[in-house]
């Protein structure tokens, strides 16, 4: 196959083309890094009670049962829409009570459905979660998913 | 063996298999759950199973690593290991750490980012721990002779500990984050640790067959020229649905396609080598494992990665069963049956006995590689069900899942004939040995004139 291929010539094709590949993925990484503070995200609504959000988020592990921009695990469903799913875009009050009452509600104990753990979230670290949970309903994503089911 | 400081490998090869077992173990509860969500939902929630499962997987393959460039550093350089007493101390916080971190899970103490849940003081001791390991193999590698073979090794390993780095920056906007998680997890498997992984194939076949290690340095630095070119930009099929600009779509598409490149090529250049070769290696096991890994690799991480990167499919099937099952039998073939090959060629020679139990150990390969296959077919017909009727029909998560009920009944089934079969690698590695050979003349005996 590479009869005519020296290893020194293999070898320098390997780490040139890696540098190059490299500084290459670097900048588009950079430009993306600019249009998602900029363009794709909304950077003012940004919040303290976001930034808490996202930590309850993380403190609370949602992310190995659920998915959030279809990434995370595959066990309950995408998070990353929620707010949607809940009418947040006409009626962001009924939305947030209605996710409220959800997580609150839980765990709901029926028999051969799988059991959300019971959260005790203060009414503040709720809150956070919540707006958190619309921020990234916010995100310019490319219109994923496909359908509100998520 | 022909260096003492070899055997620096076998504490890490016990190590890496315990924490293997360990995987298992939580792989099966939540397989379990799966089928019957009821099981254990009070005592141990499925988020703490799924975080041990998938963290256990990265510690022991990084444990596995260690052992094996431990093993093969003092041949390749022909020289002894730099410090066998800095081995020794470094995998007991690397071990340590694991274990404070899996411990840890279990109360809810964790950082909460997939994959890189280990609390903030753990990952100072992982990194702390790496360095002292990367200091001691390229001191090792520094004074004595540099082949292809471990030079690529160690700057797989070298640049997994600076992509590692990522792990510590976790940005308040939610997109930026995930734009930058993937430095660490897309850049590991499917870049650096692919350069780990060739090299390390590339010594098992210059070992096993004989072919001239020109040839197969050449060979190797194709492979891992391949990997990079189209791994780091391939990094793309992740930043399709995540606020990045749309340019990833075409970019990602096209270099994940590329992706598929290098694990055919690892396919040819294993069997190539192995028809080549003029070596009759007593250990058929390990040639076993050397032509099965890069095989089921491709399937795992090529064909069934491809299967759904690209931006239009992805669309549809991202985040569904169809992720898992390309998950499952991509790291299998690529990282857990290369360590397992080497540990396999590797512990004769630690134990000082012709290779051995290597009928059991072959049945271990069969049942567990056939076993996983058959977890990755399950997951695929789920996550094609569940694509269909979530993403293209709009039912409910929970309802579809209703559906799927079958699919991950036999996944369970699939993971206890898994671990059926790791029980019999274990025994076989670590077991009393007995001389096993298969009988001559069997196809996988290398070289023309054994066939």
């Amino acid at each position: 196959m590479a009869d005519g291929l020296t290893k020194s010539a293999a070898r320098n094709i390997f780490y040139g083309g890696s540098l190059f590949f490299f500084l290459l993925f670097a900048a588009l990484t950079a430009h993306s890094h600019w249009y998602m503070v900029n363009v794709s995200t909304d950077s003012e609504g940004l919040t303290d009670s976001v930034k808490h959000g996202k930590e309850v988020w993380e403190k609370n592990m949602c992310i190995n049962c659920h998915s959030i921009m279809g990434e995370g695990a595959y066990f309950a469903p995408e998070l990353g829409n929620v707010w949607e799913r809940y009418g947040g875009l006409e009626n962001p009050d009924a939305a947030r009570a209605g996710i409220n009452a959800w997580i609150r509600a839980q765990p709901l104990g029926i028999e051969g459905r799988r059991q959300m753990p019971a959260f005790d979230f203060s009414e503040k670290d709720m809150n956070s979660l919540i707006d958190f949970l619309e921020w990234t309903n916010s995100i310019n994503d490319q219109d994923w998913p496909p359908h509100p089911a998520g | 063996m022909k260096y003492e400081t070899q055997k620096v490998a076998l504490p890490f090869f016990v190590v890496a298999m315990a924490l293997f077992t360990l995987q298992i173990v939580f792989g099966l509860l939540a397989a379990t759950v799966y089928a019957w969500p009821n099981f254990m939902a009070e005592v141990m929630p499925f988020h703490i199973m799924r975080v041990s499962h998938t963290n256990l997987l990265i510690v022991w393959l990084l444990i596995g690593f260690m052992g094996c460039t431990y093993y093969l550093m003092p041949e390749e350089a022909e020289r002894e290991i730099h410090s066998p007493n800095l081995a020794y101390i470094q995998l007991a916080i690397f071990a340590f750490a694991g274990a404070a971190a899996l411990v840890g899970y279990q109360f809810g103490i964790h950082e909460g980012r997939e994959f890189l849940e280990q609390p903030f003081w753990v990952k100072i001791l992982i990194t702390i721990s790496f360095l002292m390991f990367l200091f001691n193999t390229s001191m090792t590698l520094l004074k004595g002779r540099k082949t292809a073979i471990n030079l690529v090794l160690m700057l797989g390993l070298w640049l997994a500990a600076v992509f590692w780095l990522f792990a510590f920056y976790n940005p308040t906007n939610l997109a930026v984050d995930k734009l930058y998680w993937w430095w660490v997890v897309h850049l590991w498997v499917e870049g650096v640790w692919e350069l780990i992984m060739a090299s390390l194939l590339g010594y098992l076949l210059i070992k096993m067959t004989g072919v001239d290690r020109e040839v197969i340095e050449k060979w190797l630095y194709i492979i891992v020229g391949l990997a990079l070119f189209s791994g780091l930009l391939g990094t793309g099929h992740h930043y399709y649905w995540i606020g990045a600009p749309g340019y990833w779509q075409p970019i990602g598409s096209i270099f994940s396609t590329l992706e598929v490149a290098p694990f055919f090529a690892m396919v040819v250049f294993a069997f190539t080598m192995f028809w080549k070769g003029s070596r009759n290696h007593p250990n058929k096991a390990a040639m076993l494992w050397a032509l099965g890994c890069p095989t089921i690799a491709f399937f795992g991480a090529g064909v069934w990665g491809f299967m759904h990167t690209l931006s239009f499919v992805n669309y549809y099937s991202h985040g569904t069963q169809v992720t898992a099952a390309h998950g499952h039998l991509a790291f299998y073939g690529a990282y857990v049956m290369l360590i397992l090959g080497v540990i396999t060629y590797a512990m004769p020679q630690i134990r000082r006995v012709q290779p051995y139990n290597q009928i059991l150990n072959m049945w271990g390969f069969w049942i567990v590689t056939s076993a996983m296959c058959f977890m990755t077919f399950t997951l695929t017909f789920a996550g094609v069900v569940q694509t269909h009727l979530q993403r293209v029909l709009g039912m409910n998560y929970m309802e579809v899942q209703d559906q799927l009920g079958l699919f991950y009944i036999m996944r369970l089934g699939a993971g206890v004939a898994v671990a059926v079969g790791a029980i019999m690698l274990l025994y076989s590695f670590f077991g009393p040995a007995r001389e096993q050979v298969p009988a001559g003349g069997t196809q996988i005996t290398a070289g023309a004139g054994s066939a």
